[in-house]
């Protein structure tokens, strides 16, 4: 691949907007080989033909979360099944999760992108990679990890978690480079300090990706200053492949998306019209590389803007600011995306607490808290304290297998929490961000 | 023989104990013993009042999870050592002691102590075989 000024990542507009428009083409020719395209193009009359330029894409419909569900786990794809080579799921769902596939050649663009995204930071060969993001079903783990190899830098896969480890594995092969959520670096940060290790001084690092939970420019500066590096914002979603969809130049003003690969819109949440660059609204992705699993402008739920300047740093591709918030009440802990509705049917699968709930995330030592506070039957209730307690267990191991956070579980007295009508507020989020 | 105790669950606030025992007063209820056992999150209130009929009403109304709970009360002498034979011959019997604690008030030269066993007729049986004096709902309830 060409590097530098005549790079990709520099081509002029129009050349851009060429490549957008013959890779949709193409996308909706693959597209039609899943069930779930052939059937809406189909009714809505699609052919590739309609698209002569970007703006075309308004006329085809949208994706939603739902429709990833409800055609699980292969009514996506658009390729043999003998052609896929990967899967990963999303996390944090119950009953259907969304499924990913890969083709080899998706693998391959991923990981790409990925080391376009690295190189755009400065990074490359010699510098010494960790990868703190949970390996597995979760894409922040291997799609980062095959884009590193391509970026020519040496992987170590540590995985998330085991604080003990990785310090010793910094230490130990002078980690340059971490991937890592903002919560976790803010925890690693304090037990590095009980240990007396100043992360400055002590450790190599240089660069961090912060990536998979949203957070503020006052964290990224702390973070920035405690281990005397810069730190980037990435944005993902498995839907789009995982991390790397949106990355940050030096400039670190805004997330340039590789407009090669996905075209982006930002659309207005309640209407679904097309917004002009700058305003607010929810990101729409479609991707135009990938062959397994075309997704056709995707909700993705997340707002944020468009930057409608060219960045300074003379890359053509457009920039998103980064996560302003969700057009759902989806939040994230721990790097998983839970939504409150989830929690719920946990809940209402058990019929010794009442349907009103509500749930409290913390900050505890940098680490995200998710305390479920729900109301106990009054017929339940017989007056043994091992039975509360074996309730409080049952929901707890409950809330992890099915969401993959472990919560704290509150019982409450009876009436205890606001009733309230309508769309209630279940979701207290206390983190500072 | 098996005395009425009153189970209340609280949420881990002080709170709720002032409200509960003045809500008891204010109808007239007399608290005879009281204990608590909780986790760190929540509690559970255990009450023997002089008239748990009512006292389940009161608190039912104002919107608490309230139960009966039978209990054995019996009367132990107020020495050294007292305790410890009535549970040796439970444990002797297999019976085992859910919870315990004693009343606010004594009886003469003995203590009375509340016992929560899971198979309660046996338990009588065997504290009467001790000659254990078990103590009626009747005297509790106008003690």
């Amino acid at each position: 691949m060409e590097e530098g000024k005549n790079s990709i990542e520099f081509i002029r507009r129009e050349e851009l907007e060429k490549i957008q428009v013959n890779r949709l083409k193409k996308t909706i020719e693959r597209a039609n080989n899943s069930p779930f395209y052939k059937n809406i193009f189909k009714k809505e009359g699609i052919h590739p033909e309609d698209i002569r330029c970007t703006d075309d894409i308004r006329k085809l419909p949208f994706t939603t979360r739902e429709d990833l569900r409800e055609n699980f786990p292969f009514g996506f794809i658009a390729l043999p099944l003998n052609k896929i080579v990967r899967v990963h799921t999303s996390t944090g769902t119950t009953g259907k999760p969304k499924a990913i596939f890969f083709s080899k050649r998706d693998v391959d663009e991923a990981a790409g992108l990925i080391a376009r995204c690295m190189r755009m930071t400065g990074a490359g060969p010699g510098d010494v990679f960790q990868n703190m993001m949970s390996y597995g079903l979760f894409t922040g783990g291997l799609v980062f990890h095959y884009g590193a190899e391509k970026a020519g830098v040496l992987v170590i896969p540590a995985g998330a978690g085991n604080t003990e480890k990785q310090i010793e594995l910094m230490r130990d092969f002078k980690t340059t480079i971490v991937h890592i959520t903002p919560s976790y670096a803010l925890y690693l940060a304090d037990i590095l300090e009980e240990k007396g290790i100043d992360p400055e001084e002590e450790l190599n690092l240089r660069i961090v990706y912060l990536g998979a939970e949203p957070y503020s420019q006052k964290t990224r500066e702390k973070i920035e200053k405690i281990y005397g590096v810069n730190a980037f914002n990435c944005y993902g979603l498995s839907e789009m492949n995982g991390p790397g969809v949106g990355f940050e130049c030096p400039l670190k003003d805004g997330l340039h998306i590789w407009e090669d690969n996905f075209i982006l819109e930002v659309v207005d949440p309640l209407t679904g019209e097309p917004l002009p660059d700058g305003k607010e609204g929810e990101l729409v992705l479609t991707t135009i590389n990938r062959e397994a699993m075309p997704i056709i402008r995707y909700r993705t739920g997340d707002i944020t803007f468009i930057y409608p300047q060219v960045c300074g740093c003379g890359r053509t591709h457009r920039k998103i600011s980064p996560i302003k918030g969700r057009t759902d009440d989806m939040f994230i802990i721990k790097g998983v995306n839970v939504f409150p509705s989830e929690v719920e049917r946990v809940l209402m699968d058990t019929p010794e607490v009442a349907r009103n709930y509500q749930i409290v995330i913390e900050r505890e030592r940098s680490l995200d808290i998710m305390r479920i506070r729900v109301e106990i039957k009054k017929r339940f209730f017989d007056g043994s304290l091992e039975h509360l307690k074996e309730l409080q267990e049952k929901i707890k191991s409950k809330v992890k297998s099915e969401l993959m956070v472990t919560p704290r579980v509150e019982l409450l007295e009876p009436g205890t929490l606001p009733r309230t009508t309508g769309k209630s507020k279940r979701v207290i989020d206390k983190r500072r961000l | 023989m098996l005395v009425k105790q009153i189970s209340v669950f609280l949420e881990n606030k002080i709170g709720r104990l002032a409200e509960i025992t003045e809500l008891l007063g204010q109808n007239k209820i007399n608290i005879r013993a009281l204990a608590i056992a909780d986790t760190t999150e929540f509690g559970i209130l255990r009450l023997i009042v002089d008239n748990p009929e009512k006292a389940q009403e009161v608190l039912e109304d104002r919107g608490f999870a309230a139960k009966q709970t039978d209990v054995i009360v019996v009367k132990v002498a107020d020495k050294p050592g007292g305790l410890a034979g009535i549970l040796k011959e439970l444990k002797k019997s297999d019976l085992n002691v859910e919870y315990l604690y004693a009343f606010v008030k004594q009886s003469g030269e003995n203590a009375l102590v509340v016992f929560r066993i899971e198979n309660t007729s046996e338990a009588i049986k065997v504290l009467q075989g001790m000659g254990v004096e078990i103590i009626s709902p009747e005297e509790i309830y106008s003690l």
